[in-house]
């Protein structure tokens, strides 16, 4: 195994295109596509995103293109194993779809140089062959963060996280900011389930939301428990996550955060056919389609929905940034100044909540 | 009606045969399963059990058995003790998961420090960390009597949530950008498990369980204490009436379990896995007591045992990635293995009556 020095490589150079990795002269023929999915496949959230972004790439290069996926794959030696056989198995380019199979992803990739590794949401691009994308998550909180603050008739919205890393808490972070700037009397809770996909965990804790008064229910968790919670008790309301879920429409689901893979996808394995691929760490958001805004419903009043599209189409057309000062940490201090946007350095790493949001994030 | 009758002197020649029917069995049902998702039954099977072994690249894959059966042995060699003597320690699973914990922070604690002691020592400590964590259903057991099945099984639980713990704050990675899990030590050759011949497969932990099952037969069938197992399980009177102290007996059992199921923990902390995150558990401990039944509760049967698991696990994902099968056809797949053994066992120990019911010492 070959020693890494981990920080020398992990510097962050998100939405930069990385120079050095080994561009092809030559366009390949056919490329096999290779999927690692953390869930499985009908999980109705992240891993059924995901897998939806693999079938449109045979929509999208038919003949030329030849998929191949691995559903629930554990992190650690197993998926390093799952990994290796694809690339033993002939795959040109292989995407592992979870946090969790970053070191293994990197691993492999160092014994297969000749085979491009893409990693979603991670940081480590130890290889010249491991690129990282991820999704600007954030930029979809922040317009349910809007409606939220708008249609919550007991100024407590509450926010199931999932674990507590740098993504979630953007999340948490951008939803409470738009809240508050919409509605200055609103609190929000925040429960961790530790969990990304446990529909009975999900359960308890939108239930133990709605105990405290909670009528809007955010989530980055990936199952419809929560929704199938707030359907019981009249007047909650939430959010699909990842996939539409459009089965709760049109409440208690009332729009939805989508991800959507497949420009991504469709990209890269362009790229690998046409030639151009090159090493990069991709951050897209709602400008570049990775992230959706789901149909906001009649249950949501139309001027309400009206603002929460302006803040959709004025994040995609790049005039507004959801993290923008004046802003506060949660201690009282200052992190961003008058007019000032937060970088995407920070974001990576963001570890603090904003001011006015209660309790701690746990360490 | 049917009922069972306990049969007086099951064949010797069928308490060895029924773990192959049961495979065969497993086989001709799997396929059965597989042909009705769309795929060539025999393909799905040669696919998991024959090109692990002898396919394409199958060196890589052979290596993956060992890697993959380690764990499984240690862990089922020391089960397989207690449920000899009738001790049914069924949180394996948690005393794995503490002995990687207590181990891994031996390690980190030293990093970046090189020296040849670290190691041993970590090893040594993730042996006492799953010791430490059997004791508890075993001091509770032996002084206030209570069951051993739950206490050990209810402790996994509080395992996984230390391990969630150790993996957001702890253990978590100083450098790791305030993502979770630990350091990982393929960056930190002093605590490294590394393979013994390179891309072997073959790492200290499998020296290990292939040491431990032989040291346990030995015990088992020329030592003291392994008398005393065997009497303790088959003829709980008798033994006491030889002087066999329950409560040395349920210390020894739990102890010893718990202690491999640490160094299991520690192995694949410090090797395959290489870091401790939330996820670092994926059901060694409970896989190892099925593993400890197909192998007969035999230290030896037990290598066997855990390599044809292993083999079902490689070969599986094997299947999955090759042919897109759904993970959770491998997972039934794997469930009737099982089902097949435990059936198959009972018509080697009772015979099906047609007739009147008259059950004659059928215990269930």
């Amino acid at each position: 195994m070959q020693r890494r020095n981990l920080l020398a490589t992990a510097a962050f150079g998100l939405g930069l295109a990385l120079s050095g990795g080994s561009a092809m002269a030559q366009g390949l023929e056919k490329v096999k596509a290779c999927f690692i999915y953390v869930g499985p496949i009908g999980d109705g959230g992240w891993t059924y995103q995901h897998h939806q972004g693999a079938l449109a790439l045979t929509e999208a290069y038919g003949d030329k293109v030849e998929i191949a996926w691995q559903e629930s794959v554990p992190e650690g030696a197993d998926a390093e194993r799952a990994i290796t056989q694809f690339a033993l198995d002939g795959c040109n380019i292989i995407f592992t779809t979870s946090f969790g199979f970053m070191d293994a992803t990197n691993a492999v990739a160092a014994q297969f140089p000749d085979i491009k590794f893409e990693h979603a949401t991670g940081f480590k691009r130890d290889q010249p062959n491991v690129s990282t994308y991820d999704a600007r998550f954030y930029e979809g909180r922040a317009v349910m963060g809007t409606i939220a603050g708008h249609m919550t008739k007991s100024n407590k919205i509450g926010y199931i996280g999932s674990y507590p890393i740098p993504e979630v808490i953007q999340g948490i972070n951008a939803s409470f900011i738009h809240a508050k700037k919409v509605n200055p009397d609103v609190t929000m809770s925040v429960v961790w389930a530790y969990t990304w996909f446990d529909p009975a965990k999900e359960a308890d804790a939108a239930k133990a939301l709605i105990d405290q008064g909670v009528d809007v229910i955010l989530q980055h968790t990936d199952s419809t428990a929560p929704l199938a919670e707030a359907q019981k008790v009249e007047g909650v309301i939430g959010f699909g996550q990842a996939s539409d879920m459009a089965a709760y429409k049109p409440s208690p689901r009332v729009s939805a955060i989508i991800d959507n893979w497949a420009p991504y996808y469709v990209k890269r394995v362009g790229a690998l056919l046409d030639g151009t691929y090159e090493q990069s760490a991709a951050w897209e958001g709602i400008a570049g389609g990775e992230v959706e805004i789901g149909e906001i419903t009649d249950a949501v009043p139309a001027d309400v929905k009206a603002a929460a599209e302006k803040m959709r189409d004025d994040i995609a057309a790049g005039t507004y940034h959801p993290f923008t000062g004046p802003l506060n940490k949660q201690d009282g201090s200052a992190w961003l100044a008058e007019g000032e946007v937060a970088d995407d350095g920070a974001l990576a790493t963001m570890n603090f909540y904003v001011e006015g949001i209660t309790g701690e994030i746990p360490k | 009606m049917l009922s069972l009758e306990r049969r007086a002197n099951p064949s010797q020649f069928w308490l060895w045969f029924t773990p192959v029917l049961a495979v065969i069995l497993t086989m001709v049902a799997g396929g059965l399963l597989f042909a009705l998702l769309g795929s060539n039954p025999f393909t799905v099977i040669r696919t998991i059990f024959w090109d692990p072994l002898a396919g394409t690249n199958a060196s890589y894959f052979r290596a993956q058995l060992f890697i993959k059966a380690a764990p499984l042995i240690l862990i089922a060699v020391g089960l397989a003790m207690g449920f000899r003597a009738g001790i049914w320690n069924i949180g394996a699973e948690g005393q794995y998961i503490m002995g990687a914990i207590i181990g891994a922070s031996v390690g980190l604690a030293f990093f970046p420090t090189e020296n040849r002691l670290i190691f041993p020592l970590m090893v040594a400590a993730g042996a006492f960390g799953g010791w430490a964590w059997a004791m508890i259903p075993a001091i509770l057991k032996t002084k206030f009597n209570t069951n051993e099945i739950l206490v050990s099984l209810m402790l996994v639980y509080v395992a996984q949530a230390i391990l969630a713990k150790a993996s957001f704050s702890f253990l978590r990675n100083p450098d790791g950008m305030g993502f979770p899990g630990s350091r990982n030590f393929s960056t930190y050759p002093a605590a490294r498990n590394l393979d013994l011949i390179e891309r072997s497969g073959f790492h200290w932990g499998a020296v290990a369980a292939l040491g431990v099952a032989v040291a346990a037969y030995v015990l088992l069938t020329r030592h003291g204490i392994g008398f005393r197992i065997r009497l303790a399980g088959q003829a709980p009177r008798a033994a006491r009436f030889h002087g066999v102290s329950p409560t040395r007996l349920v210390i020894f059992c739990l102890g010893f379990a718990g202690a491999l199921a640490g160094l299991a923990g520690i192995f694949e902390a410090s090797g395959p896995s290489g870091q401790i995150t939330e996820n670092f558990a994926t059901g060694y401990g409970f896989t190892a007591i099925i593993v400890a039944f197909l192998g007969r509760l035999n230290p030896l049967g037990i290598i066997f045992a855990g390599l044809l698991m292993a083999l079902t696990y490689v070969g599986g994902s094997l299947a999955e990635s090759r042919l897109n099968l759904p993970a959770a056809s491998i997972q039934v797949f794997q469930g009737m293995l099982l089902f097949f053994l435990l059936g198959v066992d009972m018509l080697t120990n009772y015979r099906i009556r047609y007739g009147a019911a008259r059950v004659k010492g059928a215990g269930a």
